[in-house]
C-alpha cells in the first residue's frame, strides 16, 4: 500500500492526528439541568449556571460521566478511577464564565485504540491518547445585524467528549475512516447522536508532512471541521501547501488554521506566538471525580454489541466477507436493518449475501436518490425480506424484483401485493416457455441462420425477444436452456 | 440603653412583650440616625415595612420570625439589588436568592438592608468599595476608624445596633477581623458547612459564609439557621447540623487548648499579647489544660493565601465582561475593547491588582513555581493543624495584629494591609472553623478580639469555648 504523495523532488508522507469533539447524548447539560435539544429558539435553554450569573456553581451531571465511561470502554481504553475538572481560561463573547470547564492533567479516560478496515481486507489500529469531558461554548451570531454580534447560549455548557488520537493516521482517507469508525462506535453506544451537520461531531486535525522515515515535521492544526468530506479536503489541501513550502526551501510555521469550505483552502488563524495561555488550574467549585471499580464494572456490563464484535459475528454466522460485514456494521441502523431482514424468514439465513446486496446496493441507491435515511425507509425489513424470499424461491426474477422494489418504495405496498396485482410471477411452465421460443425462432429465420453459422452472440438477441414476449417473467435459466436446446436441434 | 440580644428579642416577641413592628421600628430609627456610617449599600425603609406587613399576616411559627438581619452585599437577594460593592454590578438585580439568605427568609427574619464591603470582598478595611468607606461605629468624632474588612458593613451594622445579626463571608479573615475591629462576635464555620450557592465568588476554595452577632449565643442560633447541605454546591458538606444553642456548654473542665507559638510575632502590640495571656489564664482557671503547640508552616500562610486567593479570583471574576449583565463601558469599538474598557472602568484598584496577581501566578512558566507550590504548602498548613488537633480540642490566638486603625492609614500600602490577615488566614487555608469574640481593649479603648479555632465541623466546641470566655469576661 503506497500512502506517499509525489512531490516535485521526492515523496512525502502525511502524519495526522485528530481531536474529535463529540457531543454527549444527554437530556441535560454537563453542569446544569438545562435541556440540550438542538434547534430551539435562541437563549431558551439557558440556566443561571449556563449564563454564569454571580454565585452560580456547577454540579456534575452523573449521566454524562457514565456516557464518557461507556465511550471509553467502546474505545478499548483505560477508565481512570480519578479525574479532575480544570478551568481553561479565555475571554470570548459566547463563553459566559470566562473559562471553559474541561479536564487537563487527569482525564476520565486514558489510552485506547480503534481499528479501521480497508477494502482489501487489511486493518489498521489507530491509538487513542485520551478522552476527556468538557463544556461546549455558546454561539456567536455575526449575521443578524450589520454592526452587532448576538450571542446564543443554548449550547453553552453542553457536554462534549474530546477524543484525542495519536498521530497514527497517514492519509486523508484513513482520517475519514477513523472518524467514521469513531462515529459508528459512539452511535452503537448511544453516547453521541453522530449528527455532523448539527455539529454533534466535529474535529480538529493536526497535520504535518515528512520524508518517509524522518522525524515528525512541524504541524498545523485545522480547527472545527464538521464533515468527513471537508476533513479530507482540508487534509489534502494542507498537505499540498506544506509540501510546496518545504520543497521551495521554506519552513512550516506552527499555526492554527481555518478551513474555508467554499474555496477548499486553509488559512492561518493565529500563530504559535499568538496562542492563548489558558492558565489551566483545577476548578475549585468541583471535587475530583472518583469512580469505583464496581461502577465501571456495572457500566461495562451494560454495553451493547459494538461494530467489531458484530462484524465478526456476521462473518462467522453468515459467512460474509470482512468487507461486506464491515459495511453492514459501519452504522447501527444498517446492522439493525440487516438483522431484522434476515430474521424475518428462516429461509433467508441461507441467502445472507443476497440480503446484503439488496440492502447495500438496491435499497441504499433508492434511499440516496430520494434523499432518505434507512431509519425511515418506506420499505420495512420484513417487506424487503419478503421480496428476497420471492427471488430465492424463483417466484420472480432478480430483474423484475428491482422494479418491484421501486414500486414498494413509492407505493408502500408489500412485494407480494405488487407481484400478485401485476401478475409478475415468473413463468416456470416449460411448455409455455417453449411456445414463446418457437414463436421467436419462427419470426427470425435470418437470425437463426446466422446463429447457426457461428454467431453465438445472437443468443442474447433471442433471449431478449423471448423475455419481451413474456414481459420479463420467464425464468431466465429455463429460457436459456430451452432456447439452446431448440436452436441446436435446428443444426 | 444596652443592646438587646437576639435571644432576648425572640423571647420578647414570643411573649408579646413587643411586636415585630415595634422591634423593627426601633432598628429602622437607628439605621436612619446612623446614616453617616455608610453601613448599607442598599437600604429601603419601604422594603422593610413590606416585610413587616407580610410577617404580620403570616400565622405560622418561625424560628427567627421578625428578627432584623443585615446582609453582606455579596449574597444575591431577590428583593434587593446585589453589587459586591463593585461598579461592575451596580444596579444588578438577581432573579434568585442565595442559599444562606433563603434559609434566613424561611425562618422569618427581616432583611434590613445590604451591607457595605470591600469590592468583591477583597480588602481588610472596607475601603475598596465603589460605594465609599464604612466608618467603624466605635470611632471618635473626627477620627474615623476602619471597621475592618471585607465584611466591615455587617460588623459595623451589629456594632452600631442596626440589626440583631448579620451575614458575612470570610475568605482569609473577612468575618473574624472586622468582628475584632468592631467589638462584636463573628464566626466563620468550617469550609462546606454553609452553601456558597448565590454568593458572588471571590476565591471558591476559601469562601465561606458566616455570622456576626452581639454575643456567642446569638451566633450559635444564627449559624444553625444558615448551615446545611445543598446539592447545588458540590463542595457543600453532608453533615448533621446540631442545635448549637441548645448544646452550648461553658464547662471546659478537662479540655485541652492549643497555644501555637508561631502566633507570637514581632511587632504585635503589647495589649494584644496581654489579652491572649488573659484568655489563657481564664481557661486555665476553668480547668482547661494548656498545651503549647507548633504550627510550623504558619509563616508561609500569608504568601500562600495571596497566591491561591488571587488565582481563583482572576478566574472567578472573568464572568464580569460586559456581555451578559452588569456594567458595560460605552466606549466600544471591538470585542477586545469592550472587555478592556468595561473591566478597566468597572473594577477598582484592589480588584484589578488581585486579578493581575492571579493571572500572573497561573501563567505558563509560573504555574509550578507559584500556584502548584502554594497548593503544596496549603496541604502542609492543613497537616500542621491536623497534627495539632490530635493534642488539643481547640486553639486560641489573637484575631488580628492590631485594633481598628484610622480609615485611610494603609490604603496605599497593600502589603501592610495584607498583614492584617496573618492570624486568620491559616485556618482559612485549612478550612477550619474560627470565631472572634471581643476580649479586652487597647489603650484607646478600642476592642480587641480573641480567635478560637476548632476541628473540622466541630463548631460546637468553638462555641463552647467562646461562650465560656465571653461569660468570664462579662
Amino acid at each position: 500500500m503506497n500512502n506517499l504523495i509525489k512531490g516535485e523532488k521526492h515523496d512525502w508522507e502525511m502524519v495526522i492526528g485528530l481531536e474529535i469533539h463529540a457531543q454527549v447524548k444527554s437530556n441535560s447539560k454537563l453542569f446544569s439541568s438545562s435541556s440540550t435539544k438542538f434547534g430551539s429558539s435562541p437563549n431558551s435553554q439557558v440556566s443561571l449556571v449556563d449564563a454564569a450569573m454571580p454565585g452560580m456553581l456547577p454540579v456534575i451531571n452523573k449521566y454524562c460521566v457514565e456516557q464518557a465511561i461507556k465511550t471509553g470502554v467502546g474505545l478499548n481504553a483505560k477508565i481512570n478511577n480519578y479525574s479532575v475538572f480544570d478551568r481553561k481560561n479565555y475571554f470570548y463573547a459566547d463563553l459566559p464564565q470566562g473559562y471553559q470547564i474541561s479536564q487537563y492533567k487527569y482525564p476520565i479516560v486514558g489510552e485506547g485504540k480503534v481499528t479501521i478496515d480497508f477494502k482489501d481486507g487489511i486493518s489498521k489500529d489507530i491509538r487513542i491518547v485520551r478522552l476527556h469531558l468538557e463544556q461546549d461554548a455558546g454561539k456567536s451570531l455575526h449575521d443578524q445585524n450589520p454592526s452587532k454580534t448576538y450571542v446564543d447560549l443554548n449550547r453553552s455548557g453542553v457536554a462534549l467528549m474530546e477524543i484525542v488520537s495519536e498521530p497514527d493516521i497517514r492519509t486523508a482517507d484513513e482520517a475519514g475512516m477513523y472518524i467514521s469508525k469513531i462515529r459508528s462506535i459512539l452511535m452503537y453506544l448511544d453516547t453521541c447522536d453522530g449528527n455532523m451537520q448539527e455539529g454533534s461531531l466535529r474535529a480538529d486535525v493536526n497535520i504535518s508532512v515528512r520524508k518517509p522515515g524522518d522525524e515528525y515535521g512541524t504541524r498545523c492544526e485545522i480547527k472545527n471541521l464538521n464533515s468527513i468530506k471537508f476533513i479530507k479536503q482540508a487534509i489534502n489541501y494542507e498537505a499540498k501547501r506544506q509540501i510546496e513550502i518545504l520543497e521551495s526551501g521554506g519552513s512550516i510555521e506552527q499555526n492554527t488554521m481555518l478551513f474555508n469550505t467554499s474555496t477548499g483552502k486553509t488559512r492561518p488563524m493565529r500563530n504559535k506566538e499568538e496562542a492563548h495561555d489558558y492558565r489551566y488550574f483545577p476548578d475549585p467549585d468541583l471535587l475530583p471525580l472518583e469512580i469505583s471499580k464496581e461502577e465501571i464494572g456495572k457500566i461495562k456490563s451494560s454495553i451493547p454489541e459494538l461494530p467489531d464484535e458484530l462484524k465478526n459475528k456476521f462473518i462467522e454466522t453468515y459467512k460474509l466477507s470482512n468487507y461486506d460485514a464491515s459495511v453492514l456494521t459501519a452504522e447501527k441502523q444498517t446492522s439493525d436493518y440487516f438483522n431484522e431482514t434476515i430474521n424475518s424468514d428462516p429461509e433467508l439465513k441461507n441467502h445472507a449475501k443476497i440480503v446484503v446486496n439488496w440492502i447495500t446496493s438496491e435499497l441504499f441507491s433508492l434511499l440516496n436518490k430520494n434523499n432518505q435515511d434507512l431509519n425511515n425507509s418506506p420499505v420495512s425489513p420484513e417487506n424487503l425480506g419478503q421480496l428476497i424470499k420471492l427471488i430465492s424461491t424463483n417466484e420472480i426474477s432478480g430483474k423484475i424484483a428491482k422494479d418491484v422494489l421501486e414500486d414498494m418504495f413509492s407505493s408502500g405496498k408489500t412485494a407480494r401485493q405488487i407481484v400478485d396485482e401485476k401478475g409478475l410471477q415468473q413463468v416456470t411452465d416449460q411448455g409455455e416457455i417453449a411456445k414463446v421460443i418457437d414463436e421467436v425462432i419462427a419470426e427470425n429465420p435470418k437470425m437463426v441462420e446466422q446463429y447457426l453459422a457461428g454467431k453465438d452472440k445472437l443468443l442474447g438477441f433471442f433471449v431478449g425477444q423471448a423475455m419481451k414476449l413474456t414481459k420479463g417473467k420467464a425464468n431466465p435459466k429455463m429460457l436459456n436452456d430451452i432456447l439452446k436446446q431448440k436452436l441446436n436441434k435446428k443444426n | 440603653m444596652s443592646k438587646s440580644s437576639l435571644k432576648q428579642s425572640l423571647k420578647d416577641l414570643n411573649t408579646k412583650k413587643i411586636s415585630i413592628r415595634e422591634l423593627n421600628q426601633d432598628y429602622l430609627k437607628r439605621i436612619k440616625e446612623k446614616n453617616n456610617l455608610n453601613v448599607f449599600i442598599h437600604f429601603s425603609e419601604e422594603n422593610v415595612l413590606k416585610q413587616i406587613d407580610n410577617l404580620e399576616k403570616d400565622n405560622s411559627a418561625k424560628k427567627l420570625k421578625g428578627i432584623p438581619i443585615a446582609i453582606k452585599d455579596l449574597f444575591c437577594t431577590k428583593s434587593m439589588p446585589t453589587t459586591a460593592a463593585s461598579k461592575i454590578l451596580e444596579n444588578f438585580n438577581p432573579t434568585y436568592e442565595s442559599f444562606v439568605t433563603q434559609k434566613l427568609l424561611d425562618e422569618g427574619s427581616i432583611f434590613v438592608g445590604k451591607t457595605n464591603l470591600d469590592e468583591f470582598a477583597m480588602g481588610s478595611a472596607t475601603n475598596t468599595s465603589f460605594f465609599g468607606n464604612t466608618i467603624n461605629p466605635l470611632s471618635k468624632e473626627n477620627e474615623p476608624l476602619a471597621p475592618g474588612g471585607s465584611s466591615g458593613g455587617s460588623a459595623a451594622a451589629v456594632a452600631a445596633d442596626l440589626c440583631l445579626g448579620a451575614t458575612g463571608t470570610d475568605t482569609g479573615g473577612s468575618i473574624r477581623q472586622p468582628a475584632s475591629f468592631c467589638g462584636v462576635v463573628g464566626i466563620k464555620p468550617t469550609y462546606g458547612l454553609c452553601s456558597r450557592w448565590g454568593i458572588a465568588a471571590f476565591a471558591s476554595s476559601l469562601d465561606q459564609a458566616g455570622i456576626f452577632s452581639h454575643n456567642v449565643e446569638d451566633a450559635s442560633i444564627l449559624l444553625q439557621s444558615i448551615a446545611g447541605f445543598d446539592q447545588r454546591d458540590s463542595t457543600s458538606a453532608k453533615v448533621d447540623i446540631p442545635n448549637y444553642f441548645e448544646n452550648l456548654d461553658d464547662d471546659l473542665n478537662g479540655k485541652t487548648v492549643g497555644i501555637p507559638k508561631e502566633y507570637s510575632i514581632d511587632g504585635t502590640p503589647l495589649e494584644i499579647s496581654q489579652i491572649w495571656e488573659d484568655a489563657i489564664k481564664v481557661l486555665e482557671k476553668k480547668g482547661v489544660k494548656i498545651k503549647n503547640i507548633s504550627l510550623p508552616h504558619t509563616k508561609y500562610a500569608l504568601p500562600t493565601y495571596y497566591i491561591i486567593a488571587p488565582a481563583e479570583a482572576s478566574s472567578n471574576l472573568a464572568r464580569y465582561d460586559g456581555v451578559k449583565y452588569g456594567f458595560r463601558s460605552d466606549e466600544i469599538d471591538s470585542l477586545d475593547e469592550m472587555y478592556e474598557n468595561t473591566r478597566a472602568q468597572g473594577f477598582g484598584r484592589e480588584v484589578k491588582r488581585r486579578i493581575l496577581i492571579g493571572t500572573y501566578v497561573l501563567s505558563a512558566g509560573y504555574y509550578d513555581a507559584y500556584y502548584l507550590k502554594a497548593q503544596k504548602v496549603r496541604k502542609l498548613i492543613a497537616d500542621d493543624f491536623n497534627k495539632a488537633f490530635k493534642e488539643c480540642d481547640f486553639i486560641v490566638t489573637p484575631t488580628a495584629p492590631s485594633a481598628a486603625f484610622p480609615l485611610n492609614e494603609k490604603q496605599n500600602d497593600p502589603i501592610k494591609m495584607y498583614l492584617n490577615d496573618v492570624f486568620t488566614v491559616p485556618a482559612s487555608l485549612a478550612g477550619l472553623p474560627g470565631i472572634s469574640i471581643p476580649f479586652g481593649i487597647d489603650k484607646n479603648n478600642l476592642p480587641l478580639g480573641i480567635q478560637i479555632l476548632g476541628k473540622h465541623f466541630d463548631e460546637q466546641q468553638v462555641f463552647n469555648a467562646a461562650v465560656s470566655l465571653e461569660r468570664s469576661y462579662e
